[in-house]
């Protein structure tokens, strides 16, 4: 009776269904109140009554029924167990690109069992197929699920394992990899591998979805082809997040991974380009490159793995009032570096000063990047920023905090040596510095 | 020929589902207003919707059909009716309460059971109306009876959804769907009758039965398209059909009507076909160009079509001569069905067959050389058609497949009910309800509380209500019957309860008896909201406007959207005379008619009254007159 323990069900609701002898699946009749109701026992989820029986009736519909002394529950048929039967694998064409979607997480396909209500996912080569038929015409696709977490729960250690999960493929020569990623902190992972994956023969590209792909509005099926076509036969070599451009279901923007910011808690075009422009966009089956000025593929190129980070880093927001033995806090448990998200062109109260003083003394490495988001850090303009300057601490130009977050953790998981660090954070290694920021009015204000 | 058709003999079983707007200020998962708007839109957005796949590896085969063509759906929006809910770009807010409690009313009133738990579905629909490609459904009671006359009728359940967005038009050969997201997310209650029901004038009977009892709970729409009445028809040895929007009450029973008439209609030309020796062999799916046959065509229609490059295509109906023109409903006959197939999977604007011709200026010779290349003779049919090629091949396939349907009987479907009873195929019935919980929405208890306190408030019982109108303000029977009967009983109480000088029968009667003159009249009366109904009868109460200008100000503001009742007396030229104004005029005529006067004495007091309302009706109440004329004689 494992499975019934399992189902949700509690007290009342769970004794009488047991008594019953009945499964997740059956089909169950209910007397209450003088009327009977008939149907398929769902299970029940964490939300609401756990002794209000679910049925799906004949009609589809499910309905809950409260569970009393008053109540009989007899089993009235056994459920049939789904059956699914994979399409038969499409025929693999050998001029397209070979493509491998690896998986974090969430689900970039998945099927729903009509019967019970359940989404499962649907993440081996055929199953992706058979949901996303267009992709046999794109690339060859192999798949591999390296987690199944959440992307909220994942961590840098993953980033490090997802890193040389990476590499393994990229070194049998595919042409390009898709990873699946959850959108909540799709941005941090891929300004983390910007990091860890160097010198690319071929592009790597994140891609995830924000409506859920077991409905048919889901943008998941066209932002997987935009980012297989981008991944197999994008002209450059980058880490890049292709997601919808806009809100509809037409182009796919190919953002550079430490450059792509989540924006928007729901929207389909939740990740924008920050101080930069997308490197691409995906329109009608076609690669459109938006950038001159970018890493080209090419097979011959050794990737570089650099796939370590340092998990003791601080990401310190402030705001008026700020108590500074937060600061202080962070650097008495022993962490290497604060990430410290000044208002404006780069301020931090003069409260804090001592503490950051403290912080830099006792060698813990501080950066700086704006709470606008938007623009570039300018240190020299009001005493405050000069004299953080001179305290030591290392302006990060136009780096949105979460994309400075990231590069402080890899600077300091390549060497203990500070100089080197701070050698490493002030280097352009995968586009976080742009030259000039342009004015994005369109991004930032809204087309006019 | 309906008036011979013993319904019972033939065995006729309908079921009705009854869908209205609810009335309760905002949508169902969104704070939107549940208004449509008619300016241009201030955001466009394009869409495509992806058929999900079940366990089962299940698609609705006209959904994929439609995905695979690639069609494309354009939503329009404003701000007023639609946020990022209805665009599908961001999560539905909690179920409205108030949307609940007015189905809970309905349920209640119809003897039916509550549910404890409700929990929201996600019903697949993936032509667009939705933009997330499903309705939000949930059922909050089952199984009660409401009676009609002597006859208690069944209620298999009490749902409440959220309604769809609007259909614009379809651009682009049908390749893109045009919808307005204004409609979609406005609360619905669908209510649903177990299909006892024998003949069309009983459903019509017992649809009126339960609109009443949903306009008793005060909070559903009025006006156009609030109401839609679904129908399951079936006869033995026909098919269930599913006939969506019947939005006239009166066309109920002609609906059904005509639907067995066309089920019967089906029936026979099954057996003729039996009887001609025509089986699914000979009805092949050939498709031959005859596009060369139309290149100097004198036909208008089909040589527009052909010097756009279109090909015309043809294909033979083996022994279907005859048939194709065959009536099955009012101007409805066999060719047109197979056209609506046609229009429906092959995108094209209509079809031509041979019993029609020669029509449309093509000559019978270029019909001859049709016949000629398909290899018909003169007991088989013809449809032709032209478009691109694409298209003419899904449609002719459409076609060949309906007719080999004919042989074996008639396909389960769903029909669009239009203005003039028929009905109109409109899709394949969708297989069993592909319906998935609504994870984004928490289950909803219904407490014995909550049931409590909505029991304890139901509206009064239509006879209960009628004998209190009687009492209450001393109306007769047949006008209490009509005011209850009509949407307007709420509006009544409340009028007269803000009136002081206006009685209530003539509040009463209009409403009832003037509206519906005026309906008659071809006046759009739903135009005109309750706030202006009430400003109305405010202005005649005050003394601005004449009871007697009430109908004209009502027509001149249902023609005129948007606009006040001082904008109406002001374009009509009504407005009112200031007692100075009729001082001069009452003056006039008493000089006048000086000699008259003095030969009646007080008894001249009618005739004067006679002429001076005859020049001033509409512009001055009576009263007013009366006490003046009275003044100066």
């Amino acid at each position: 009776m494992s499975e019934m323990e399992k189902s949700g069900y509690k007290g009342i609701a769970l004794r009488l269904l047991k008594d019953a002898n009945c499964q997740i699946g059956d089909i169950v009749r209910i007397t209450s109140k003088g009327k009977v109701y008939e149907g398929i026992l769902i299970p029940r989820s964490e939300l609401g009554d756990a002794t209000n029986i679910i049925i799906k009736m004949k009609s589809g519909y499910n309905v809950g029924i409260a569970a009393s002394e008053n109540v009989t529950v007899e089993k009235a048929g056994v459920g049939t167990k789904p059956m699914f039967a994979s399409p038969a694998l499409p025929e693999q064409n050998s001029v397209l690109p070979h493509v491998v979607i690896m998986s974090t997480g969430g689900t970039i396909a998945s099927r729903v069992d009509y019967r019970t209500g359940a989404v499962r996912s649907a993440m081996s080569a055929n199953d992706l197929y058979g949901v996303v038929p267009e992709l046999s015409e794109i690339a060859r696709v192999d798949t591999e699920i390296v987690f199944s977490i959440y992307s909220e729960n994942l961590t840098p250690k993953n980033w490090t394992t997802l890193a040389q999960k990476i590499a393994e493929h990229i070194n049998q020569k595919v042409d390009g990899i898709v990873i699946a990623h959850g959108t909540d902190t799709m941005g941090y992972t891929a300004a983390a591998l910007s990091f860890a994956l160097q010198n690319l023969p071929v592009p790597v590209i994140f891609v995830g979805s924000q409506r859920s792909s077991d409905r048919p509005s889901s943008d998941a099926a066209t932002n997987l082809i935009g980012a297989v076509k981008a991944a197999g036969e994008a002209p450059f070599a980058e880490v890049g997040l292709a997601m919808h451009e806009t809100i509809s279901d037409s182009a796919i923007a190919v953002h550079r991974g430490v450059k792509a910011r989540k924006c928007h808690t729901s929207r389909r075009d939740t990740f924008k380009s920050i101080n930069g422009f997308p490197i691409a966009r995906v329109l009608n089956q076609e690669i459109l490159m938006q950038e001159g000025d970018y890493t080209r593929r090419d097979f011959s190129k050794q990737l570089v793995l650099k796939p370590d980070f340092c998990e003791k880093v601080a990401l310190v927001t402030f705001y008026p009032g700020m108590d500074p033995s937060v600061i202080d806090f962070y650097v008495n448990q022993g962490f290497r570096g604060i990430l410290l998200e000044g208002s404006g062109l780069g301020h931090v109260s003069r409260f804090c000063f001592d503490s950051i003083k403290n912080a830099i003394t006792k060698g813990v490495v501080v950066a700086l990047a704006s709470q606008c988001i938007w623009g570039r850090v300018n240190m020299n303009v009001y005493d405050t920023g000069r004299d953080l300057l001179n305290m030591g601490v290392i302006p990060l130009e136009d780096m949105f905090p979460e994309t400075g977050l990231v590069k402080l953790m890899w600077a300091l998981g390549q060497s203990s040596n500070l100089e080197e660090v701070k050698q490493l954070l002030i280097t352009n290694i995968a586009g976080e510095f742009t030259p000039c920021t342009l004015p994005q009015d369109k991004i930032i204000y809204g087309a006019q | 020929m309906a008036t011979t058709i013993d319904y019972a003999k033939i065995g006729l079983k309908v079921g009705l589902e009854i869908h209205q707007q609810l009335s309760v200020g905002s949508k169902l998962f969104c704070s939107c207003q549940p208004e449509l708007f008619k300016d241009e839109p201030e955001t466009t957005f394009l869409r495509r919707l992806r058929p999900t796949q079940s366990e089962l590896g299940q698609v609705d085969p006209a959904a994929f059909f439609e995905f695979q063509k690639g069609v494309k759906i354009i939503y329009e929006a404003n701000h007023k009716c639609a946020c990022l809910v209805e665009m599908d770009e961001e999560p539905p807010h909690l179920l409205n309460m108030d949307a609940l409690k007015v189905v809970l009313t309905a349920s209640l009133m119809m003897n039916m059971q509550p549910v404890d738990e409700v929990h929201v579905m996600r019903k697949t629909v993936i032509d667009g109306s939705n933009t997330t490609g499903f309705q939000r459904t949930c059922i909050i009671a089952l199984d009660g009876w409401i009676k009609v006359g002597e006859k208690v009728i069944p209620m298999q359940a009490a749902s409440l959804e959220e309604d769809a967005a609007r259909k614009i038009c379809t651009e682009d050969e049908g390749k893109t769907i045009r919808y307005r997201v204004d409609r979609l997310g406005i609360p619905l209650i669908e209510v649903a009758t177990a299909p006892v029901i024998y003949s069309p004038l009983e459903a019509q009977h017992v649809a009126l039965a339960i609109g009443r009892i949903l306009r008793d709970t005060g909070k559903v729409m009025r006006g156009l398209g609030v109401i839609r009445q679904d129908l399951n028809v079936s006869i033995p040895n026909g098919a269930l059909i599913e006939i969506k929007g019947v939005q006239e009450l009166e066309l109920i029973s002609t609906v059904i009507e005509y639907e067995v008439q066309r089920q019967l209609g089906w029936i026979k030309v099954k057996e003729e076909l039996h009887s001609l020796g025509i089986s699914k062999d000979v009805l092949k799916p050939e498709f031959v160009a005859v596009t060369d046959v139309f290149r100097e065509s004198k036909s208008k229609v089909i040589r527009k079509a052909v010097d756009k490059n279109f090909k015309v295509f043809a294909v033979k109906l083996a022994g279907f001569a005859g048939l194709l023109g065959r009536e099955l409903m009012p101007n409805f006959r066999v060719g047109s069905e197979l056209s609506d197939y046609a229009k429906f999977w092959g995108r094209v604007g209509g079809i031509f067959h041979t019993d029609e011709m020669p029509n449309y200026g093509i000559t019978p010779e270029e019909v001859t050389k049709v016949c000629k290349k398909v290899n018909a003779t003169e007991n088989d049919g013809v449809v032709f058609v032209a478009d691109i090629e694409e298209n003419c091949k899904d449609a002719l396939k459409a076609v060949i497949e309906r007719t080999q349907e004919a042989l074996i009987g008639i396909p389960t479907e769903t029909r669009t009910a239009k203005d003039d009873g028929t009905t109109r195929y409109m899709r394949p019935r969708p297989g069993a309800a592909r319906m998935y919980p609504e994870t984004d929405i928490p289950a909803q208890a219904i407490t014995e509380e909550l049931v409590k306190n909505v029991q304890a408030n139901l509206p009064e019982p239509a006879e209960r209500k009628l004998a209190r109108l009687m009492k209450q303000y001393t109306l007769n029977e047949k006008l209490s019957k009509q005011i209850i009967d009509s949407e307007y009983a709420t509006l009544f109480e409340e009028i007269v309860k803000e009136t002081s000088t206006v009685t209530a029968s003539t509040v009463a009667a209009f409403l009832t008896e003037t509206v519906k003159a005026l309906k008659r009249d071809g006046v759009t009366v739903e135009n005109v909201d309750e706030k202006q109904i009430k400003a109305l009868f405010a202005a005649v109460d005050s003394g601005t406007l004449a009871k007697e200008a009430t109908a004209d100000v009502f027509s001149w503001l249902a023609k005129n959207e948007n606009k006040t009742i001082q904008d109406a007396t002001t374009a009509l030229g009504l407005k009112m005379f200031t007692e100075a104004d009729l001082e001069i005029i009452v003056n006039r005529i008493i000089t006048t008619n000086k000699q008259v006067i003095e030969q009646n004495g007080k008894n001249a007091f009618g005739m004067l009254m006679g002429i001076v309302m005859k020049e001033v009706r509409g512009k001055a109440t009576p009263e007013l007159v009366s006490k003046i004329l009275k003044q100066k004689l």
